[in-house]
């Protein structure tokens, strides 16, 4: 296939660079195909002419990073709005919303990339576990050993650091490309104790080279990892997946390119391209943005499990079966933190976190209680990640305005002397969860804002205020001397000013054009096209069914790059177990 | 410095600084520390081509490499709109609260200063805290932090590329 062949301008678009379309992207160029991607982000993360070295805006800087919008979206000309449901009238409040980076390589840059994988059981809940009342908790239509041979590529590709310590583990083909990187103090106390609390802690799966990897450095534990772009280039997703596709030659990325428009022919079925606004232009040209158009035989959409819907939602296509943006699912976050007498140097040294455990996802009798008495057949939580808390200007902000603020800083209670437990609790699915368009509320470019309706479940919540006390006391025994529960979003709606905000501030966003069997039940095919227009590939965490209690990235990467693949012909072998 | 504020302003921002987030014999206050200029630079951004907003990078030279914090990186056109909106709004924020603050600020006794701020709106308050904070533990590249006293008064290295840290450092610091 080529563009000049059929008169078009490429073979394929991806829409989106991050993670999901970084994969297709190398997927498709490497199988000849001439592919475009346009991203509405600006560019700082590889040069786009040979040899696509790094750019060098990446450095240890919370101000630009954390305070000042530099990956994007601003919320001025990209705003986004919250509600909880129809009750809070059209919106509840209006801005940053779950706004995961705009940029080339998207929420890959900032990441700080735990990358485990799911489960086997992951994939089988309502058949293995059982449906749950007020949710639609659903098998996904392929197993793990299907997804198994991705998975290991994708771990080849981003490059991941691990090792076979988590007895939870689901099998695997072969070991992890690299051993893991160096552990941070605070999670070597935190294991310690959590193994005397019986549960299994494991060094953490993730995205950073712990030895030279695929040209880039190993990492050196700089400390500015969750929320900065990595100024070395030790991690490796999305850069990895984007500059093997340059290096194929038949790879463009072109930036500040916001697809407003996927073209069809007229019945509807096929796509035919995009049309996109070009961003580069001065804002005072003349009728707005300038509009070009791109004709292609395939569209990849990897804008991410918001904007993916979005886009949808605002073509009219797509959405058949009426599911388009809903069964949203966040992670439930539980965060526990604790107070330590000494300096544990989370905020500033290593990774951000090293180890995690998966006990509260497995649950045990005394999980088993506590959903009886919630009235709920089964609890599910999520991975806890073992990390470190912020910098000094976050720090500094929590303490407010008072005579003492210069000694508090130099104590570094909420600093160096914390260790902070995070669960990302399994979100169950819920069809009134959802991203429409915003009625009114407009973005820069006169379209409709993405609006969040969600509310959690009661499951969510059972779980949560089960796990809690349990970390606390694994903290305790750690060594803190006060410890602190918070959650996003709020167990109790009615508190007024919750310590996380109302809106829910994960960025692991799933579910809203999720994979199914039928064309009734599911926007995505098992193959990850569009039911109602089969060249359209979704790339993204939109498409999955559940949200498990696994971070997403490693997992949307692997399904990229199946579904990719499928679309090439060049789908890979079956996988066994390695031999141990 | 870069003309936003008028001398007297300077002076009774970098006091009023100094009162929101004081220093002590340790830490410098906001306001010793340079707060007033780092704000003057944040609202005159736009005085410089490319915008002073977002520090280059990958290194300070502090720890080794190249001194590049000092390359300002270049904003997409919908970006210096969104700032300069932004901008714009902190202006007038701070025109008002100085202007509440009164000219004769500075010479107040500690009480008294404490019960003027009190009658600017809690926007100014809350802005000028925030950016305070900003100026007082963000790199000095943005013009707070002088000499990076503060850091050193937390025991802060700030930056730390290209050295990083050792395994052993963060394994068993
Ligand atoms: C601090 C932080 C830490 C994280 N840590 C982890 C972790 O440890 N483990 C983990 O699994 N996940 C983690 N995540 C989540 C991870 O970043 C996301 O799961 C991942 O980025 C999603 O990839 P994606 O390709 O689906 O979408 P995105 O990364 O959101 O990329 C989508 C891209 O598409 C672009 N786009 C959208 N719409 C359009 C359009 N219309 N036209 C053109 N371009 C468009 C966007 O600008 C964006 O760049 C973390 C996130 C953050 C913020
Ligand atoms: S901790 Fe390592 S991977 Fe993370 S930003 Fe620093 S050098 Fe890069």
């Amino acid at each position: 296939m080529t563009g000049s062949v059929t008169g078009n301008d490429c073979d394929v678009v991806v829409i989106g660079s991050g993670p999901g379309g970084a994969t297709a992207a190398h997927i498709l160029s490497s199988a000849g195909w001439n592919v475009i991607v346009l991203e509405k982000g600006r560019n700082h993360l590889l040069e786009l002419t040979e040899p696509y070295g790094p750019m060098g805006h990446f450095s240890n800087d919370e101000i630009k990073f954390t305070r000042r919008h530099f990956l994007g979206p601003d919320p001025i000309t990209e705003p986004r709005t919250f509600r909880r449901s129809e009750s809070d009238g059209d919106r509840f409040l209006t801005g940053h919303v779950n706004s995961l980076p705009s940029t080339v390589g998207g929420g890959g840059v900032h990441a700080d990339g735990k990358l485990p994988r799911f489960r086997e059981v992951d994939f089988s809940l309502r058949s293995e576990l059982g449906g749950v009342e007020g949710a639609d908790v659903v098998d996904w239509p392929l197993e793990y050993s299907d997804l198994e041979p991705y998975y290991a590529e994708a771990e080849e590709l981003v490059g991941v650091a691990g090792e076979a310590g988590n007895p939870f583990a689901a099998w695997r083909s072969s070991p992890y490309p690299m051993p893991p990187g160096a552990d941070m103090y605070g999670s070597l106390l935190s294991g310690a104790a959590a193994l005397r609390h019986g549960l299994h802690p494991y060094r953490a799966p993730t995205g950073v080279n712990s030895v030279p990897y695929d040209g880039r450095p190993a990492c050196n534990n700089c400390g500015f990892c969750a929320f900065y772009g990595c100024p070395i280039e030790a991690k490796g997703d999305p850069v990895a997946l984007l500059r093997r596709a340059l290096n194929t030659g038949r790879c463009q990325i072109i930036p500040e390119a916001y697809v407003h428009e996927i073209t069809t022919d007229t019945s509807g079925k096929k796509a035919t391209g995009v049309r996109y606004l070009d961003l580069r232009a001065p804002v005072d040209n003349p009728g707005g943005p300038p509009v070009h158009e791109i004709r292609s035989d395939y569209v990849v959409l990897a804008g991410g499990a918001f904007e993916t819907p979005r886009l949808l939602l605002r073509n009219g296509l797509g959405n058949s079966s009426g599911l388009v943006g809903r069964n949203l699912m966040f992670h439930f976050q539980t965060m526990v933190a604790g107070g330590f007498p000494e300096r544990l140097w989370g905020a500033s040294r290593g990774r951000s976190v090293t180890h995690l455990h998966d006990d509260h996802i497995v649950g045990d009798k005394a999980q088993d209680v506590a959903a009886n008495g919630a009235g709920l057949p089964w609890l599910r939580g999520g991975i806890v990640e073992h990390g470190g808390a912020a910098g000094p200007i976050l720090e500094s902000l929590s303490y407010g305005s008072n005579q003492h603020h210069a000694a508090s800083m130099r104590a570094s209670a909420l600093r160096e002397r914390l260790w902070v437990f995070t669960m990302q609790g399994e979100d169950l699915a819920q069809p009134n969860n959802r991203i429409d368009l915003d009625p009114s509320v407009r973005d820069a470019w006169g379209f409709a804002s993405g609006r969040v309706t969600y509310r959690p479940h009661r499951h969510e919540i059972a779980t949560s205020d089960h796990v809690a006390p349990i970390l606390e006391s694994v903290l305790r025994d750690a060594g803190a001397e006060w410890t602190a529960v918070s959650t996003s979003p709020p167990t109790n709606e009615n508190d007024p000013h919750p310590a996380m905000g109302h809106a829910p501030v994960s960025y692991h966003i799933m579910g809203t054009a999720r994979m199914g069997d039928s064309p009734e039940s599911s926007v995505v095919d098992p193959s990850g096209r569009l039911w109602d227009i089969d060249n359209v590939i979704v790339a993204d965490s939109s498409v999955f069914p559940t949200s498990t209690g696994y971070g997403p990235t490693l997992s949307l990467v692997a399904l990229a790059a199946r579904a990719t693949r499928l679309a090439v012909g060049d789908p890979l072998p079956p996988t066994a177990p390695a031999k141990p | 410095m870069f003309s936003n504020f008028t001398a007297s302003q300077l002076v009774a921002l970098r006091c009023v600084l100094d009162r929101v987030i004081p220093g002590d014999d340790l830490t410098p206050g906001a306001g010793e520390a340079g707060g007033a200029e780092y704000i003057d630079r944040l609202l005159g951004a736009f005085n410089f081509d490319p915008p002073q907003i977002w520090a280059g990078g990958p290194t300070s030279g502090r720890r080794g490499g190249a001194a590049a914090f000092d390359h300002w990186i270049e904003m997409g056109e919908w970006e210096k709109l969104a700032w300069r909106t932004r901008i714009d709004q902190w202006s007038l924020v701070y025109e008002a609260g100085l202007l509440a603050l009164g000219d004769d600020f500075v010479e107040l006794s500690p009480d008294q200063q404490t019960e003027r701020l009190k009658q600017t709106s809690t926007e100014f308050r809350s802005v000028l805290y925030e950016h305070g904070c900003e100026s007082l533990y963000g790199d000095p590249i943005y013009g707070g932090n002088r000499d990076a006293k503060a850091w050193q008064a937390i025991d802060y290295r700030g930056d730390v590329q290209p050295e990083g840290y050792t395994d052993q450092e963060v394994s068993a610091p």
